[in-house]
């Protein structure tokens, strides 16, 4: 799951934000670092995020706020069931409500974009609820990543 | 036309068509079954000299009127004739045809094939309808179409259409293919094709362009393509989520949702992309819009009341901008369709887990579900309003299949090597509509 399509120019981006996370090691990469983790998780048909996901969203509002020439594309998927098109708008409510809980801690509005993928890329293929579980969710991505 | 219609027991048929040059090597078969309680038996002769021609026309024509289930096929017994006066009406009437159809066939010095038929009522030994036409052989399933259309106008009082052609997405593996494909399945042909998604094709009014939403560029962009040249453009590419397009019904304009103001709302632009104008205002999610056949109105789902429900709203007067709830049965009603005649509306309702095709009257607010299955999605009227197209999935594989709109006949549409979804039904075209009526 790339995010080829944000562009070139981002190994600068990128370099800036290094330095946060200590020498060399770039915080994003690191899997010790909650900023390695990138997906939150939502319950069926809703798009509120659970407490157990409020310090992931945090802690990448923060590097955002940290170093402003980052810049991260969120992603909101949901599972297979019902209308695409409706299940498009909830991805986006999903990415939404992720970019709303970044610019609530300082995140600012030019560095996300939130779009939806609707049920359209399901990271997990089977058709039971295990996999809708999973496919109830948002990404977060980087620039060019 | 009473006296075409006798009771028929219900018996099933299965069609087996393969498509020819699909690039995909896509084979799709149609299945009927069901069908009303009276079917028109008519017997469909084969025309002269109809055996040296690269394709047959009477069995695309049988094929056709079978598919609706309103006509019963009469075998003709080997008996053929071609002409008016070499027809015995009395043994036609033991055999139970109440109409024929004959014609013949002239392959022309130029290569070009002459084709001439007729529909005779044989209680009243009468002609009903001609026609004759000139056509190279690749036009040959297109003259059939046209005559099916005919006997079907001629018998049933309705809008024959066969000529016209439906859109959908083929998935196989990690490919997506938008296709257009005859009514019947045939002449399949990708219009484009990609390893990301494509959702939501719309014809344009015009049947020249189909609008639809690609991921391509990792997001879904709304994209309209012109069938003829391939040249193609992307009239939907603002920041965040762009989708849903609907054509104006004077092809003019596309209703779209956007997320550039943050949540799902439907937008107005012209179809070139110019021109952006707001149409809904709520704090939850708009989509899935559908024009009303006078374009002053749309049907669209919203969650503005807790649960995904169809609303209905005037885009131009006084009322401008006011949203109406419509259903109120069940707690996800989604993806509305108008009927062609703008009285009814068809959408996917889920009850007891299951997502089925229902049709809502708009007068009487009366609701009928027309299907049993267990994940229907997409409904897309036929331009006659007689069928429903959808998608839904046997065996965990998706497939097409149709409904008439009062729910007595269903036919399948399956490919063997993949997912098909996301189907729509295209406009009648005029430019169909050609050939001489002969006496």
């Amino acid at each position: 799951m790339g995010g080829g399509g944000m562009g070139a120019g981002a190994q600068e981006g990128m370099g800036a934000g290094a330095g946060a996370g200590g020498f060399g090691m770039n915080p994003l990469r690191d899997p010790s670092n909650i900023l390695s983790r990138r997906s939150v998780y939502f319950d069926f048909d809703s798009y509120t995020i659970k407490n157990e996901y409020r310090d992931l969203v945090l802690a990448h509002a923060r590097y955002l706020r940290d170093n402003s020439n980052a810049r991260v594309l969120l992603q909101g998927n949901t599972d297979e069931r019902g209308s695409r098109e409706y299940n498009l708008a909830l991805g986006q409510r999903r990415a939404d409500s992720v970019k709303n809980a970044m610019l609530l801690s300082g995140a600012r509005d030019h560095q996300i974009e939130a779009v939806s993928l609707g049920e359209e890329k399901p990271r997990a293929a089977g058709r039971d609820e295990s996999s809708w579980i999973e496919n109830r969710r948002a990404d977060i991505l980087y620039q060019g990543e | 036309m009473q006296n075409y219609l006798h009771r028929a027991p219900f018996y099933a048929l299965i069609l087996l068509l393969s498509i020819m040059h699909a690039p995909l090597n896509a084979a799709l078969n149609i299945e009927i079954f069901g069908g009303g309680a009276t079917r028109i038996p008519i017997t469909i002769v084969p025309f002269s000299a109809e055996s040296r021609l690269p394709q047959s026309i009477t069995t695309v024509v049988a094929a056709d009127l079978e598919r609706t289930g309103l006509f019963r096929l009469v075998d003709s017994l080997g008996h053929t004739p071609h002409e008016p006066e070499e027809i015995a009406y009395a043994d036609w009437q033991s055999r139970g045809a109440s109409a024929l159809v004959i014609g013949n066939t002239t392959i022309l010095p130029d290569g070009r094939i002459e084709v001439r038929f007729r529909l005779m009522d044989v209680a009243k030994q009468a002609q009903l309808t001609g026609f004759a036409s000139t056509v190279s052989a690749d036009q040959l399933r297109a003259v059939a179409h046209r005559i099916a259309d005919i006997v079907y106008e001629a018998l049933t009082g309705d809008i024959g259409v066969f000529s016209t052609r439906i859109a959908y997405v083929l998935k196989q593996g990690n490919k997506y293919a938008l296709q257009v494909a005859d009514s019947d399945g045939h002449n399949a042909q990708s219009v484009i094709e990609y390893t990301e998604p494509i959702i939501s094709p719309a014809w344009s009014p015009d049947g020249s362009k189909l609008a639809y939403v690609s991921f391509e560029n990792k997001k879904p962009v709304v994209y309209v393509q012109t069938l003829s040249t391939r040249e193609r453009k992307a009239v939907a590419n603002f920041k965040g989520s762009n989708s849903a397009p609907a054509w104006s019904p004077d092809g003019s304009k596309l209703a779209v949702v956007l997320t550039m103001h943050g949540g799902s709302q439907i937008f107005l632009i012209n179809a070139d992309g110019s021109g952006l104008q707001r149409l809904s205002q709520s704090s939850g999610i708009d989509t899935e819009p559908s024009f009303s056949p006078d374009g002053r109105s749309i049907i669209f789902t919203s969650d503005r009341g807790g649960s995904p429900q169809i609303y209905r709203m005037a885009i131009t007067g006084n009322q401008a901008g006011t949203a109406e709830r419509l259903t109120f049965e069940g707690s996800y009603n989604v993806s509305p369709r108008y009927s062609p005649d703008g009285k009814s509306f068809a959408y996917i309702h889920r009850h007891g887990g299951r997502f089925n095709v229902v049709v809502q009257d708009f007068a009487r607010r009366q609701v009928q579900i027309l299907t049993d299955s267990k994940f229907d999605e997409s409904p897309s009227f036929a331009p006659n309003g007689k069928m429903i197209l959808y998608a839904t999935e046997i065996g965990e594989r998706g497939i097409l299949s149709a409904v008439s709109s009062d729910g007595q006949t269903k036919q399948r549409l399956t490919s063997q090597t993949g997912d098909i979804r996301e189907p729509v039904w295209g406009p009648l075209l005029k430019s169909q509509r050609t050939g001489n009526f002969i006496n």
